[in-house]
């Protein structure tokens, strides 16, 4: 009865990581019929990282991590409003990468925010597949 | 056994019924709550990075103006899909402070009849409302910095309530 219990548990558990990574897969599949080639994790972190020019604040910059902190598993901190900001690291916060439209969403605010524009799907594969492994 | 001749008893009473009528019926009370924001769509979207105001705070065209630029939503880009944005307008513009009944409401509508403030803030009802208080409560009080953040010194917004007894502001405590 115990092993039983344990195993639904641990496939309960497995559905929901395997959930979590379809979202992800499926996203990436659809960047490259969009045109997108092979991601890579590397360029990701690149551009997480990559400071861009404050419009408002002359000589400051953006970055995502700017709000989200230089830990992605710890929680940031929105800079203007200082709304906390849950991980972003999928090992510390399950709920990341796991709704499609939410991820979209928030690709569509912050790149126009950090970047000034919409990040293409190549960078959005990239981030995401940096982000998946933390 | 000390006996209450029956016209003092009478008056006593009367007086005690005066004395309390006028509380229970205090204006402040019956106007100082709205309906609280609970349509779980506006509390996900909106409430994520603010306080989920109660529509009837605005009026509908403020409501209306505010839903038609979120890409600049007060300096930050708060984009979201037509159909999202379309049916939480539809939310608040219905329960926007010049279409429901509520007393608080109401005042709020009247009290900017000419204008379409986007910001609750810029009403003159709530201008009225809090003239009194200070800057180094809110603006310079570290804990709370702003008056967009409601809750923070109203302990009863979320369910809509912002009564003066109500009042807790941090590092200072209550508002007499």
């Amino acid at each position: 009865m115990k092993i039983h219990i344990l195993s639904i548990a641990l496939c309960a558990a497995m559905s929901a990581h395997i959930a979590a990574a379809d979202v992800v897969d499926n996203l990436l599949n659809t960047y490259q019929a969009a045109g997108a080639k092979d991601f890579s994790a590397g360029n990701g972190d690149d551009l997480w990282h990559q400071s861009h020019a404050d419009p408002e604040q002359a000589g400051k910059t953006r970055s995502c991590v700017t709000c989200h902190g230089k830990d992605l598993r710890a929680k940031g901190k929105h800079v203007r409003t200082g709304k906390v900001i849950d991980p972003m690291a999928p090992s510390v916060n399950k709920e990341r990468l796991t709704d499609a439209k939410f991820i979209e969403k928030w690709f569509k605010r912050n790149c126009k925010w950090v970047v000034g524009r919409e990040c293409t799907p190549q960078e959005k594969g990239d981030l995401l597949s940096y982000l998946r492994k933390q | 056994m000390i006996t209450i001749p029956r016209i003092l008893f009478a008056v006593g009473v009367s007086t005690i019924i005066l004395f309390t009528q006028p509380a229970l019926a205090d204006e402040d009370d019956a106007s100082s709550g709205v309906m609280p924001a609970t349509e779980k769509q506006y509390t996900d979207e909106c409430g994520a990075c603010h306080f989920a105001y109660p529509a009837g705070l605005l009026p509908a065209r403020s409501w209306e103006k505010l839903l038609s630029n979120l890409s600049d939503h007060f300096g930050e880009n708060a984009e979201l899909g037509a159909d999202v944005a379309q049916s939480l307008n539809a939310y608040l513009t219905k329960n926007a402070a010049d279409k429901v009944r509520n007393r608080l409401s109401q005042r709020i509508a009247r009290s900017v009849a000419h204008t379409t403030p986007l910001r609750i803030t810029e009403t003159s009802f709530f201008k009225r409302e809090h003239r009194e208080v200070p800057q180094r409560l809110v603006k310079d009080n570290p804990q709370v910095q702003s008056f967009s953040k409601c809750q923070v010194c109203h302990t009863r917004a979320a369910a809509g309530s912002f009564s003066e007894e109500e009042i807790n502001i941090p590092g200072h405590g209550r508002w007499d």
